[in-house]
């Protein structure tokens, strides 16, 4: 029998019986400081001094008040969007650091030498980086851009609900801060990303880690559900006069298909992490092995979820490249229908093909059979796709900057990770590869060769647009040759030892004939490390080179979509008169057919206001969920109290939109009137 | 539309509107109906069950999920007012592809669930009864 | 949409609206996706009950435990309260702000007592040591209902909320669309209640 959380009280003879500490800090002690682990000690130094510098700076620049009522606060889409994609960069880091701190000690890990890391920190790191890089780096990248892009390419002003937009925002960075919070107070996860019981149940995981994960995951998918909902009725909502669907930006079409996924799948991982903290705390017998448990329900569950995902992540930056691909081309993208539908077959499909996961567990040839198809199907719209951006570049005008490189470094490295995808799809194949290094190459190589690539390019792509000026194309190039060639390095040598029968998650190896792999794989890293400091580079020197790399026209890379019609950055309002759309290139259209930009006649705009209430909201969540994961029960039910009493207290606002005036419009478009009147 | 008078433009487009208004609340008759049917469609499972009126247990099972859907689409129309105009079919077109996606995770998970039990506790269901 | 602003024939087209441009309000679309992605945890909770609904491990089965009548009685509060809420939504249209809050307030003592019902119920269930702890059937059951049951809560805390407001506020325009997606939330619950009593209770008893 296991023990259940609420039993840690009820076991006590009486409630009185609890001491004062235990009922204040639950099951939180000076222990579960890390403080015997030299890595952590040093690494929370770092931090530590890191944020007090940066507190410092605000504080000295008295930045407070700025960031406060321009960001934190703001309900503006750009700004929540940018806001997300800083997220995403931040998480990157600790994802990263993660990643090669696995590398280094899987290569030197042989024979008698243990590392450096013991399994008990090991483990925790495989399943932060893989936690922390798919919800926490992947999702707010994604998010981010679809935030910022999609209103501007469908001609809105905001998205649907403004107020939601920022409480999404903020409960994803509620979740970021609880994850980040485990590696310095308590302990994360030991369990593997997906957290399959009975190993991540009560009885094999009593401590805090798997509460850390439960609970970071279900305060940021609050957040995805909500921005979910909020750009598939804006994209259905809001779209400017003429434009249909089919008439829509590949990208908004791509956003649209990722959310509706998003809105049908998170609940169900938020039910299914649910199930688990029941669990876990109530001690009921969902996925344990006695008292008609079955611990497979979670994992058929959790893949429901699962796989639909993956096309979450993908599918925009399937838009990106698309995007990038007409622009930097001169050409309209080949075959848009067929573009856009296979866009959603592949959203349909996602749905019946989780159990290519679990090809091993046992369900017997005809189920396999049946999800082995419908996997090897899923290739074919992807394909499609393929060659559309491939006839696309043929006979176009192809300008190769920064995000075109991107695109074709993602096209050779994503069809690799494609057709080991194909292989793993075969069940007697998967038998064979299950677990192994080539299904973690296999992943690695999709969601870096797809994602990454997309979410880099989309970077270069419309940084201009959202501030102004270019990225340094050099420090760029340099990003994209580390990332490609530390690419390969890192993961075709996982490929080999996934095929030699390696499996995943392991920490020290006997067979010596097997380092030199590691090795490589280990410089790989190290290359991709000098991509990632290539990025930051990259973004410090344009920014002391603004001057030189500005964009005064709004357009610098001869768009083709609405977003590049206004001023870069836009204005608050987007576009001081709703654009009327023609085409689905509807900003291409509008340059070859004679467009002038309006320069009177402004009208007030009706735009939302700022609040504070989705910072207070995500604060709150935090706190309850520091408060369940350390059994802090008092803490937890006056938390879940403010929560809803803010909530309510928030509904008795009734005041929550302003105009900006006709006067401030007219300003904001004659200064752009003439900084354009100053380039020619 | 452009060949139309723009006072009839207009009109029409109140008319749109005043629509779309009705379709959100529905009518005194309407709700009516729908009460008294899903009193009907709740009364007849209960008594099937609870009076062991059919000999057949699965024919019972297939009656009571049966006057379960239709009772829910009794609801649907009446007390939700869907109908392939509200939202510009938006609703209606987000709510049956709700229901594919909950068919596809109810049905596969039995169907999954059903195999992986065949194939790996190879017992009956009354043995699973009565597991410890 | 707007099919009139468009006039593409022209040697010049329009690229822009001259006048103000209102989208449509997109509330009721989104509540409505929000009650989609309910809908989509419920239908985790369904297929668990499905699954292992029948473990009863070596325990109470549903035809030891449950209570017909008492489930019969519970879904007529909750069929009642349904049809009150129809009739608060119709003296809404009439501009009637005290027929209206009337009505929500029978409303929300029939929600009361569905719940008070059901936690009756549960409190029988778990002093006869059929508590959720007990086997994999048990647990998705107490889950099962119990997230309706606490769906309830929350439909009830908020239609208290908005009695407040239209009090203090009157059916304004903003007041009329909350009233809207709580009625959509309110019947949305009947229509998964129909899924509980047809999947977990009738079924569970006929075995």
């Amino acid at each position: 029998m296991h023990r259940a959380a609420y039993e840690t009280i009820l076991d006590d003879p009486m409630f009185g019986d609890i001491s004062l500490t235990q009922f204040l800090f639950g099951r939180l002690t000076w222990e579960a400081i890390p403080y015997h682990e030299p890595i952590l000690v040093v690494t929370f130094a770092v931090v530590a001094l890191g944020g007090i510098a940066l507190l410092g700076l605000i504080t000295k620049f008295k930045l407070w008040g700025y960031l406060w009522h321009e960001w934190f606060t703001s309900v503006d889409h750009k700004k929540i969007g940018i806001m997300y994609i800083i997220l995403a960069i931040i998480m990157l880091l600790r994802g990263f650091a993660d990643a090669i701190m696995m590398r280094i000690q899987q290569a030197i890990a042989f024979g008698g030498n243990e590392g450096y890391l013991n399994p008990h920190h090991y483990d925790q790191i495989f399943t932060a980086h893989g936690v922390i890089m798919i919800f926490f780096v992947a999702m707010p990248f994604v998010t981010g851009f679809m935030n910022y892009v999609v209103p501007l390419q469908i001609g809105a002003r905001d998205v649907s609900f403004p107020f939601l937009n920022n409480f999404s925002f903020w409960m994803t960075t509620g979740g970021a801060v609880i994850i980040m919070m485990s590696l310095f107070v308590g302990e994360f996860a030991r369990t593997g990303w997906l957290a399959y019981p009975p190993l991540s149940g009560a009885d094999y995981s009593p401590g805090v880690g798997v509460d850390y994960y439960i609970w970071g995951l279900q305060v940021a998918g609050v957040g995805t559900t909500l921005s979910g909902i909020n750009l598939i009725a804006t994209i259905v909502k809001m779209r400017a006069p003429g434009m249909t669907f089919m008439k829509m930006p590949v990208f908004t079409w791509t956003s649209l298909c990722t959310n509706i996924l998003i809105v049908a799948t998170f609940p169900i991982l938020t039910a299914t992490l649910a199930l688990l903290s029941l669990d876990r705390y109530v001690g009921t017998n969902f996925f344990t092995n006695d008292l008609g448990g079955n611990p497979m329900m979670y994992i058929n569950l959790i893949w429901i979820w699962g796989h639909p995902e993956v096309y979450i992540l993908v599918l925009p930056a399937f838009g990106i490249f698309s995007e990038v691909v007409a622009t930097f081309c001169g050409k309209r993208l080949f075959g848009y229908t067929s573009m856009v539908y296979a866009t959603c077959v592949i959203m349909i499909l996602s749905y019946i093909v989780w159990l290519h996961h679990f090809f091993t567990m046992g369900s017997g040839a005809s189920v396999n059979a049946f999800f082995g198809i419908t996997t090897m199907i899923i290739s074919i719209p992807t394909g499609a796709k393929m060659f559309n951006w491939l006839f696309t570049m043929y006979r176009g005008r192809i300008r190769y900057e920064v995000p075109m490189l991107w695109t074709v470094g993602f096209m050779v490295t994503f069809v690799i990770g494609g057709m080991t995808g194909v292989m793993l799809a075969i069940p007697p194949a998967d038998f064979v590869l299950h677990n192994s290094l080539f299904l973690i190459a296999h992943f690695h190589n999709v969601i870096i060769g797809g994602v990454l690539f997309g979410l880099m390019a989309g970077v270069v792509y419309w940084f201009p647009k959202a501030f102004g000026y270019k990225l340094d194309p050099f420090w760029g190039k340099m990003s994209f040759w580390f990332w490609q060639i530390g690419f390969f390095f890192a993961f075709m040598p996982l490929y080999v030892l996934g095929l030699m029968g390696v499996t995943r998650r392991v920490s020290q190896f006997e067979d010596p004939t097997l380092q030199i792999w590691f090795v490589i794989a280990a410089f790989g890293a190290a290359l991709i490390a000098l991509g990632i400091a290539s990025f930051v580079i990259q973004l410090v020197v344009s920014f002391f080179k603004r001057d030189e790399l500005r964009v005064t026209s709004g357009d610098p890379w001869d768009g083709r979509t609405l977003e590049w019609s206004t001023s870069s950055p836009p204005p608050d309002y987007n576009f001081a008169f709703t654009p009327v759309v023609h085409d689905h290139d509807s900003w291409y259209d509008m340059k070859s057919r004679g467009y002038e930009r309006p320069l009177e006649g402004f009208k007030p705009i009706h735009m939302p206001k700022n609040t504070g209430t989705g910072v207070v909201l995500s604060a709150i969540s935090v706190v309850l969920a520091f408060a369940l994961i350390w059994y802090i029960w008092w803490l937890a039910a006056l938390s879940f109290i403010a929560l809803i009493a803010v909530s309510i207290a928030h509904t008795f606002n009734y005041d929550r939109d302003f105009f900006i005036s006709a006067e401030t419009v007219t300003a904001t478009e004659d200064a752009r009137t003439k900084l354009l009147a100053e380039r020619t | 539309m452009s060949a139309h008078p723009a006072h009839e433009n207009a009109a029409e487009a109140h008319h749109a509107h005043s629509h779309g208004h009705d379709a959100g609340h529905g009518s005194f008759r309407g709700y009516m109906i729908g009460f008294v049917l899903s009193i009907v469609l709740t009364a007849i499972p209960f008594w099937l069950v609870m009076g062991d009126v059919i000999d057949s247990k699965l024919f019972t099972a297939v009656l009571v999920m049966g006057i379960g859907v239709v009772q829910i689409v009794v609801h649907m129309v009446y007390f939700l007012h869907m109908n392939p105009r509200s939202e510009g079919g938006w609703t209606l077109m987000a709510l049956i592809f709700t229901l594919i996606i909950v068919g596809i995770a109810i049905a596969g998970s039995l169907w999954v669930m059903h195999h992986l039990n065949t194939n790996m506790m190879p017992m009956t269901h009354e043995m699973m009864k009565t597991m410890p | 949409m707007s099919a009139t602003q468009v006039h593409d024939t022209g040697e010049k087209p329009t690229f822009y609206l001259t006048e103000d441009h209102h989208p449509e309000n997109s509330t009721m679309l989104g509540f409505w996706l929000y009650l989609m992605s309910d809908c989509l945890i419920f239908a985790v909770l369904f297929a668990t009950h499905g699954v292992l609904g029948r473990n009863y491990a070596a325990g109470p089965s549903p035809a030891d435990l449950f209570d017909l009548s008492l489930v019969a009685i519970n879904t007529a509060m909750l069929l009642l309260s349904s049809i009150t809420y129809g009739f608060a939504m119709l003296q809404m249209e009439r501009n009637a702000k005290m027929e209206t809050l009337v009505w929500l307030g029978i409303t929300g003592v029939f929600g009361a007592a569905f719940l008070a019902l059901e936690l009756y119920e549960f409190y029988h269930l778990i002093h006869e040591g059929a508590g959720p702890t007990r086997s994999a059937f048990l647990s998705s059951f107490f889950t099962l209902v119990g997230t309706h049951g606490l769906h309830v809560t929350f439909g009830i805390i908020w239609l208290v909320t908005l009695m407040v407001q239209v009090r203090k506020h009157g059916l304004t325009h903003e007041n009329r669309r909350r009233l809207m997606c709580l009625s959509m939330f309110w019947h949305f619950l009947d229509v998964i209640w129909i899924g509980v009593f047809s999947f977990v209770y009738l079924l569970g008893v006929l075995g």
